[in-house]
C-alpha cells in the first residue's frame, strides 16, 4: 500500500459541504473547529468558480512536525500525520507553519483560551486504545481501525473527494479525466500551477 | 641557529598560525534535526479485531496487515462509480 491521500476533483466539487458535516458528525467536532472546510475561487464569475475541499493533506515532509517544539506528531504506517494531544501544549506553532491552516485550536472560556490543536486525522483515531471511548473524545473516530475510509470522502455525494490510497485514487482520477476527453496535458506544471485564463473568465462574466 | 633568529623564526610561527585562524569558518545556520515522537505508541489498525465495533463491514484477519490493506483497497475502489455503474 502506498501512502493515504486525499484528491478533491474542482471539476466535480458542487460546495455542498457534505464532506464537512460528514466531518463534524462522524468525529462529534466542538464548535470554532473545522477540520475541513470548503474554499471556492472565482466566486460568482460564470464558468471560472471552481470549488475544491480542503483538510489535513498529511504531508510527506509534514512542517507541522518540524516545527512542532514538543514532538507530538508521528506518522503512521499508513503515511497518516497524526499528534497525542496528551503533549500538544497549544502553542500554534503548527498552524503557522502549516499551508493549509489545517491545524485547529478550539477556544474556550472569556478569553478565548487556546486549547489543544485538533486536525483532520484521516479518520484514524490517535494513541489511544483503538474504538476506545477516550479515543473518540480526543481525536474522533477511528474508521481506519474498522476497515473504513474517512467519513468525508466516503460521504460525498458527487465523488470530488477521494480518499485513501494515493496509487487508487490517483488511478481513479486519471480514469475520469480519459473519460472527459483529456489527456496528458491535465497533468503539466500549467494545471498544477497555471493562472486561469482571464479573458475567458470575463466573457463567462458578462454572457 | 642564533638565538635571535629562533627568536624570528617563532615569531614568524606564531604568526602565520594566528593568520590561518582567521581562515576558518564557523556553520552560521542553525541545521535543523528532525525530533523524536515523545508520545504514547499507537496500535496499527489491522491488529484489531474485525468485530471490535459495531458497523464494521470489512472483513480482514485480525493482525494481518496484508488482508486489512485488501480489506480497504475494496473500499477504495467503490469511490470509482464508473466500475460500479459498468
Amino acid at each position: 500500500m502506498a501512502r493515504m491521500k486525499f484528491l478533491c476533483d474542482a471539476e466535480r466539487c458542487i460546495e455542498c459541504n457534505g464532506c464537512v458535516t460528514a466531518c463534524k458528525n462522524e468525529n462529534e467536532v466542538p464548535w470554532g473547529v473545522n477540520r475541513r472546510r470548503v474554499v471556492t475561487i472565482n466566486d460568482g464569475i460564470v464558468g471560472a468558480e471552481k470549488s475544491i475541499s480542503v483538510a489535513c493533506m498529511h504531508c510527506s515532509d509534514a512542517p507541522c512536525m518540524a516545527v512542532c517544539p514538543v514532538d507530538c506528531f508521528y506518522r503512521t504506517d499508513e503515511g497518516v500525520v497524526l499528534h497525542d494531544k496528551d503533549l500538544c501544549i497549544g502553542c500554534g506553532y503548527c498552524f503557522y507553519a502549516c499551508p493549509f491552516g489545517a491545524p485547529q485550536f478550539p477556544q474556550a472560556g472569556a478569553f478565548g483560551m487556546r486549547g489543544k490543536m485538533d486536525k483532520c486525522t484521516f479518520c484514524a483515531g490517535g494513541p489511544e486504545k483503538d474504538l476506545s471511548e477516550e479515543e473518540f473524545a480526543k481525536y474522533g473516530s477511528n474508521r481506519l481501525a474498522q476497515g473504513k475510509l474517512p467519513a468525508c470522502a466516503e460521504m460525498c455525494s458527487t465523488k470530488a473527494l477521494l480518499g485513501g490510497d494515493g496509487d487508487v485514487i490517483a488511478d481513479i482520477y486519471r480514469q475520469r479525466v480519459f473519460k472527459r476527453g483529456k489527456g496528458s496535458e491535465v497533468w503539466g506544471w500549467g494545471t498544477a500551477y497555471g493562472k486561469p485564463d482571464r479573458k475567458k473568465a470575463q466573457a463567462g462574466a458578462k454572457s | 641557529m642564533t638565538p635571535s633568529r629562533k627568536l624570528i623564526l617563532a615569531g614568524a610561527a606564531l604568526l602565520v598560525a594566528f593568520g590561518i585562524a582567521a581562515c576558518g569558518e564557523r556553520e552560521q545556520v542553525v541545521v535543523y534535526k528532525q525530533g523524536k515522537y515523545q508520545g504514547k505508541p499507537d496500535t496499527k489498525p489491522w491488529e484489531n479485531d474485525p468485530g471490535a465495533s459495531l458497523y464494521t463491514s470489512s472483513k480482514w484477519n485480525k493482525g494481518d496487515k496484508t488482508s486489512w490493506e485488501s480489506a480497504v483497497r475494496t473500499r477504495n475502489l467503490a469511490q470509482n462509480e464508473y466500475t460500479r455503474a459498468e
